[in-house]
């Protein structure tokens, strides 16, 4: 029963602060402003690299 | 010197299950042990035949793995057809008795079957779909090669060996009655080490990747596989009784034993069948549609909110059984808030084809894409729906719940893996375009139908039979004896049975069409070329 009794008060105190805060600021995050060219260029990644792989000596792949 | 050790080690595994094989306590243990003697023996002449030889050119690096997809996607069809022909001969066995026939009585009745039905489609072909296309798609949003080498082929077969352990076990009566989790401990042992080994390959090529950002599709596929594995190994904690017996006890017990069931049968559903196939949305989607996703930081928060609701919505599951309220209660809120990342992801992959909603008349593939996420969306009203304490009392344990688990499986896992096949084909085998884009069309219109033939017999069957167990006389006897209810289903189980009828025809049109466009389709011209020859975007 301790064990019961002190998960259940880590769960709904620290527990569900942690988890709150990180979930309320991966939104800010993600709604940063000036993030809009990076999630385009995130959002294209499925239309580049169709065929093979990008080229060893690329050091990031963009074609 | 590898080889040495591999052939040590497939000589005492020969020996081993040659052991197992003759100590055998139950059947389903023997024949695995003679499965596994037979192949291990197999793979010990394999390697003896190999050692010492040249070793084999190595791969071409700079080329993506696509052999192990093509292989997936075999397996995918072939396990689709075969989980569709079972579902669909148990669903006339519930409408006509008579099918569990005498002669095979204890081997292919309901209750063996049944538990074939599920783990085939949600295991084998959902499983199959998920590792195939999780391959596909990290190479290349990745733009790296999958990592491991051979790694890769050893998850394929090795989750087919546990497909096939699984199934004949079910048969042979090896099952620890844990629904979704059925099969027996030493297959759960080997399902982990195949699971971690895919985790390794997966987690490899995004380490190695060329693109800075892990594209969302990948974030769903590594969810997916973590916490299946995460679901699995606690689900699954079991003392065999014996080392030569495929019976165990389990470890968790009472109400203990059912929450963690419902918590893994549910994420099963949350992360299997949702967060893998979400992978797949993100990708094929916007392949199909030759445009990138509508909203990318819609995309991730719709990962977040997902993952973070999900593990808790469970205990739904058990609305007045012996579990506290306040857990029931807690299941119920999680499952209800659930609504709104499923509704944005469904948003998400429905708008990426906005300025290309002529595509939906012209491309039968995309149209099967489109549907599968309005099943989607469909099926993840219902679900939070049917949560709520007072409409599970009419709907639970009734027909109205195997009627909103197919319109989510068949619908949604069934039409986005259609769609993603039909795209892969021609990719993977290197044609110009699918041999008949008509076929397709009599596909979409088959599962379609058959779909809402299955959907709506069961809702009207299941309301029905909800509403007469709980109907009582003006003396508050009940009315109706457990025998009406299921004299009453009879047409409505007809009704289901044709449903899957039409859905397996769609299924085996499609093998067709795929085996034609591999034999008759024209192929690609130069692919490569033409790519290298494409200006920077």
């Amino acid at each position: 029963m301790e064990n019961y009794s002190f998960l259940r008060e880590l769960a709904d105190s620290w527990g569900l602060l942690v988890l709150f805060t990180f979930f309320v600021g991966m939104v800010l995050w993600v709604l940063r402003p000036g993030s809009r060219a990076a999630h385009r260029d995130c959002a294209a990644i499925p239309l580049r690299h169709d065929d093979r792989p990008a080229a060893a000596e690329d050091k990031e792949a963009r074609t | 010197m590898s080889n040495y050790i591999k052939l040590a080690a497939l000589g005492l595994l020969v020996l081993f299950s040659a052991l197992a094989a003759n100590f055998a306590r139950d059947l389903a243990y023997q024949v695995h042990a003679v499965l596994i003697l037979v192949i291990s023996g197999g793979l010990f002449l394999w390697v003896l035949r190999n050692t010492d030889e040249d070793p084999p050119e190595p791969a071409i690096e700079t080329a993506y793995m696509d052999g192990v997809v093509r292989y997936g996607v075999i397996a995918t069809a072939v396990w689709g057809v075969v989980g569709f022909l079972v579902g669909t001969f148990i669903a006339f066995q519930l409408a006509f008795p008579g099918l569990n026939f005498d002669w095979s009585e204890g081997y292919t009745n309901f209750g063996r079957l049944r538990p074939l039905h599920t783990s085939a489609v949600i295991f084998a072909f959902g499983g199959n779909a998920l590792i195939a296309t999780s391959f596909y798609v990290v190479q290349r949003t990745s733009a790296a090669r999958l990592w491991g080498g051979n790694a890769a082929w050893f998850v394929f077969w090795g989750y087919q060996l546990f497909i096939v352990l699984a199934a004949t076990g079910y048969l042979l009566g090896a099952t620890q009655s844990k629904e979704y989790a059925e099969p027996e401990w030493y297959i759960d042992l080997w399902l982990t080490v195949v699971w971690l080994v895919y985790l390794a390959v997966f987690l490899g090529t995004i380490i190695r990747r060329r693109e800075p950002h892990i594209y969302v599709a990948n974030w769903f596929y590594l969810a997916f596989i973590v916490t299946v594995a995460m679901l699995h190994v606690v689900n699954n904690l079991s003392i065999p009784v014996s080392i030569w017996g495929s019976k165990s006890v389990q470890v968790f017990s009472g109400v203990q034993d059912a929450m963690v069931q419902w918590w893994y049968g549910h994420n099963a559903v949350g992360f299997l069948l949702t967060a893998g196939f979400l992978g797949m949305m993100y990708y094929f989607i916007p392949k199909q549609a030759e445009r990138p996703v509508f909203s990318y930081k819609l995309s991730i928060i719709h990962f977040w909110a997902l993952i973070f609701l999900y593990i808790w919505a469970g205990p739904h599951h058990l609305h007045y059984t012996a579990l506290p309220d306040w857990a029931s209660t807690l299941g119920m809120v999680f499952s209800i808030v659930l609504w709104m990342p499923s509704w944005g992801g469904m948003i998400n992959g429905l708008m990426t084809l906005s300025g290309a909603w002529d595509k939906l008349r012209t491309d039968p593939v995309i149209r099967m894409m489109v549907i599968s996420v309005g099943f989607y969306g469909m099926s993840t009203f219902e679900g939070p729906m049917m949560s709520i304490r007072a409409v599970n009392s009419l709907s639970h344990y009734t027909d109205w719940t195997i009627g909103h688990v197919h319109s989510g499986a068949l619908g949604w896992n069934g039409m986005i893996t259609f769609g993603a096949l039909y795209y892969l084909v021609p990719k993977l085998w290197n044609r110009e375009r699918l041999y008949s884009l008509s076929l397709v069309n009599w596909h979409f219109w088959l599962a379609t139908i058959g779909i809402v033939l299955y959907a709506a017999s069961m809702w009207v069957t299941g309301i029905m039979e909800g509403l007469m167990w709980r109907e009582v006389d003006a003396n508050g006897f009940l009315v109706n004896s457990f025998a009406d209810t299921v004299a009453a289903k009879l047409p409505m189980y007809v009704v289901r049975g044709l449903g899957g009828v039409l859905f397996l025809a769609g299924a085996l049109i499609m093998c067709f069409n795929l085996w034609m466009t591999v034999k008759r389709s024209p192929a690609a011209e130069a692919p490569a070329a033409a790519a290298h020859a494409t200006p920077a975007e």
